[in-house]
């Protein structure tokens, strides 16, 4: 397991993922750096990515669409806010229409990605995910956290385990 | 649940913002969040809600359209009245929209240390 931290911080409206890995900063940055290796981990298996455009220049832009099991094409883009080889990355990652023109409709969603050597010659990445809305971020923990809600989530994950869901709602 | 569905559900999640405002939105006020977990039970309409809280029957109707309208909770005749229920099903998704956004990167994560450790052997 190489993800070595995970931290939900309502105030600031981040998701922080860390990670290490046993190579150089060097050999980090290019799985973002290089776009035939970005294919292999931005998609899942079953959405595999393809990166159409790919400057990471500050102010640069990357444009992708990932294709699905049933031919489906999502369509993403980057903005690239900042950038600092091979340290750092700031990307705004929004939606896309299907000719590729972003879609204004949907919010952004920004992470900043942090990469520094430590001992041992292995290298951290953290990963920071800044949620578009304060409700969002703060809802989503706060469902977790809860009493009342926590106990209501058991009883749903038990009706689901049991398959009892269309039944209930049936009656 | 296979590996592939729940990428594909992750996904979803990722391609589904306004879905994820909609429901985190609704889900921003205790009061709603309330009347979700009351409403599990499926047993009350809007009158009796509004009975729990010190507010007014208007107020508490337009929490439950709110709560409606993002998938949280539906309105059900039985015989002569309306009951509101929490929609399980919404409720899950919203609660576990945190966890795939956590998965996805783990996800990455994943791909990326299978990637290193290719190139590493490659270099061998």
């Amino acid at each position: 397991m190489t993800v070595t931290a995970v931290r939900k911080d309502p105030q600031s409206l981040t998701m922080t993922l860390e990670a290490e890995f046993d190579a150089s900063a060097e050999r980090v940055w290019q799985l973002w750096a290089d776009p035939r290796q970005l294919e292999r981990w931005w998609g899942p298996p079953t959405y595999p990515a393809t990166f159409t455009k790919h400057d990471l220049a500050p102010g640069g832009r990357a444009e992708y669409h990932m294709t699905g099991p049933d031919g489906d094409q999502p369509r993403g883009y980057w903005n690239i806010v900042e950038t600092d080889p091979p340290h750092r990355l700031i990307v705004k990652d929004g939606f896309a229409n299907d000719d590729g023109t972003p879609n204004d409709d949907m919010p952004h969603n920004e992470f900043r990605v942090t990469i520094d050597e430590v001992e041992g010659g292995r290298t951290r990445m953290s990963i920071e995910n800044i949620f578009p809305s304060a409700e969002a971020m703060e809802q989503l923990i706060a469902m977790g956290m809860e009493d009342g809600l926590t106990q209501a989530v058991g009883q749903i994950d038990a009706i689901l385990a049991d398959g009892a869901v269309g039944a209930a709602r049936e009656s | 649940m296979t590996d592939a569905l729940y990428n594909r559900m992750v996904v979803r999640m990722q391609f589904a913002p306004a879905d994820f405002d909609l429901a985190f939105g609704a889900l921003s006020d205790a009061t709603r969040r309330d009347i979700v977990r009351r409403a599990i039970d499926g047993e009350e309409g809007v009158a009796e809600l509004a009975g729990h809280y010190p507010m007014s029957f208007a107020a508490v109707q337009k929490h439950v359209a709110i709560l409606e309208r993002a998938g949280l909770v539906t309105k059900q005749r039985i015989g002569r009245r309306k009951v509101v229920r929490t929609n399980l099903q919404g409720l899950l998704m919203a609660r576990r929209l945190l966890d795939g956004y956590e998965e996805l990167w783990r996800g990455r994560i994943d791909r990326m240390t299978q990637l290193v450790s290719e190139n590493e052997e490659a270099d061998r």
